[in-house]
């Protein structure tokens, strides 16, 4: 029983790898360019179910609503405005990169045959700090979900300087292809035509219910897979729906550019502002420990929030509440904002 | 076990990361290299995730041992190796590489759009997302002015 469990996580884990390495020759071999960028979608939603198998079950929820999702939309997107013909193909130009690529990859293997054995739970990385996390989070953080421990409370300065990351690539995008749609294009017409009726009925009912879950996705993240990058991405989802089904410019009426400029220069303050409330109250930068001002824990009765004995932990649940919905903010703004400046380039056929 | 089956992950990374280094440089085209960036990005995901596997792991979500799911997970594992590797009577995958990569793929996607849009203004300059085609624009451009491409 027990060697049969490990050895069917084991071959799935294979199958899965030769999986995406087919899909990944395919996408090589692809002179359509819309094709490649369907089997990128097809990529993602096979490391995706292989994540799985590799227990970072935060990634996969990732890699599916990011790669299958949002990158698929950006990508078309780009091709739509590039109007790019099939990729041509030259024989000579195909030989160098070969012989590099062979070369490089020897190189490689020869140096993985020095790593750890795949799943060795003595080796470096999984031996020391990845295991004193494990150890140390019910007690300093009290968060069921290690990996948000870690993301928002423990690396809290990284995933700060992630989301300014983020938020610089959303103005980058937005300086060079614009913030919404150009004023020398002419409106749509309003009425789309009647084929539509059934996309636009299911799209209204899938709205409200995509919003939901990017915030169910987003305030369970403490107990499960989820926080506050998956929820930003799914929140987008719904406008983005939006757009496709209505017309950018009913989204735009909806959801104005500037509003969306807003609330995501707002994600990133909140993030750093949480941080410097803990400096003011004495603690450094991002130290939730810190983020009541002294004397405050002492007047909250003893079992409001929970255990008592674990009082010092109801700076680390706001602290990473407040962050991950900053995340949540800037993240979601962002992606509509890059959508906006995409969508807003094209020419749209009436 | 042979190299081949313990390191079997590495080498799957390895070819994944070497087709996408074909795609970005076998190709001229702009929009077909960030698909090839995008794979070589992914690989590099995937190495992140297999070193922080641990066999007979769990997701880095807290359970406790004595519940249902602590001993469904512990059952088919030598209980000294729990007692070795595991938490609290439980064994988890490295939640360190999760983090790591959960946030890079998010950024992936920020900076993959950057890099899309720059094409899409190329494309506007230029007339086409081809770089051999970019450099006879260019030249032609160069040779107008009288000066040297």
């Amino acid at each position: 029983m027990s060697e049969i469990a490990l050895q069917v996580n084991f071959a799935l884990n294979i199958a899965l790898l030769l999986m995406l390495i087919a899909v990944g020759v395919a996408i090589a071999r692809m002179r359509s360019l819309l094709a490649a960028i369907l089997l990128m979608g097809v990529y993602s939603l096979v490391s995706a179910v292989w994540l799985i198998v590799m227990d970072a079950a935060d990634v996969a929820f990732t890699e599916a609503v990011v790669g299958a999702g949002i990158s698929t939309i950006v990508l078309l997107g780009a091709i739509l405005l590039v109007r790019a013909g099939p990729v041509r193909h030259n024989w000579r130009m195909t030989i160098a990169p070969a012989v590099l690529v062979l070369g490089v990859g020897g190189l490689l293997v020869y140096a993985m045959t020095g790593l750890p054995e795949f799943g060795d739970p003595a080796s470096p990385a999984n031996a020391y700090v990845g295991r004193n996390y494990l150890i140390q989070t019910p007690d300093e953080i009290g968060v069921p979900n290690v990996v948000t421990a870690v993301l928002a409370s423990y690396r809290g300065f990284d995933t700060l300087g992630e989301t300014v990351v983020v938020f610089a690539a959303g103005i980058g995008v937005a300086l060079m292809l614009g913030f919404g749609p150009r004023s020398s294009l002419p409106p749509l017409p309003a009425a789309m035509g009647d084929h539509h009726v059934v996309l636009r009925v299911t799209a209204r009912l899938l709205i409200p219910l995509i919003a939901l879950f990017a915030f169910y996705v987003q305030f369970h993240g403490d107990l499960g897979a989820g926080g506050g990058f998956q929820a930003g991405v799914i929140l987008a989802v719904a406008p983005i729906l939006h757009a496709l089904v209505f017309g950018l410019h009913e989204t735009i009426a909806a959801l104005p550019v500037r509003a969306v400029r807003s609330i995501a220069t707002l994600g990133v303050l909140l993030f750093a502002g949480v941080g410097v409330i803990c400096m003011i109250n004495g603690g450094g930068f991002l130290d939730y420990d810190h983020l009541f001002p002294p004397g405050v824990e002492a007047i909250i009765p003893p079992g409001l929030l929970g255990d008592p004995d674990h009082a010092h932990q109801w700076g680390q649940h706001f602290g990473i509440f407040f962050i991950e919905l900053g995340v949540l903010l800037t993240v979601a703004a962002t992606m509509v904002t890059i959508f906006y400046g995409f969508a807003g380039r094209a020419v749209e056929e009436p | 076990m042979s190299v081949a089956a313990t390191h079997f992950n590495y080498l799957a990374v390895v070819v994944l990361m070497m087709i996408g280094l074909y795609v970005l440089f076998s190709t001229r085209n702009l929009i077909k290299q960030m698909i090839g960036l995008g794979l070589f990005q992914t690989s590099t995901a995937l190495f992140y995730i297999s070193l922080g596997k641990v066999s007979g792991g769990t997701a880095a979500i807290k359970i406790y041992a004595d519940s249902v799911e602590g001993r469904m997970l512990a059952a088919p594992l030598d209980p000294d190796f729990v007692q070795q590797f595991g938490v609290g009577g439980v064994v988890y995958s490295n939640p360190l590489p999760h983090v790591l990569i959960l946030t890079a793929i998010v950024v992936g996607v920020a900076t993959l759009s950057v890099g899309l849009s720059i094409a899409v203004r190329i494309r506007e300059a230029y007339g086409t997302v081809e770089a051999d085609e970019i450099e006879a624009v260019t030249r032609v451009d160069a040779a107008r002015v009288g000066r040297d491409p």
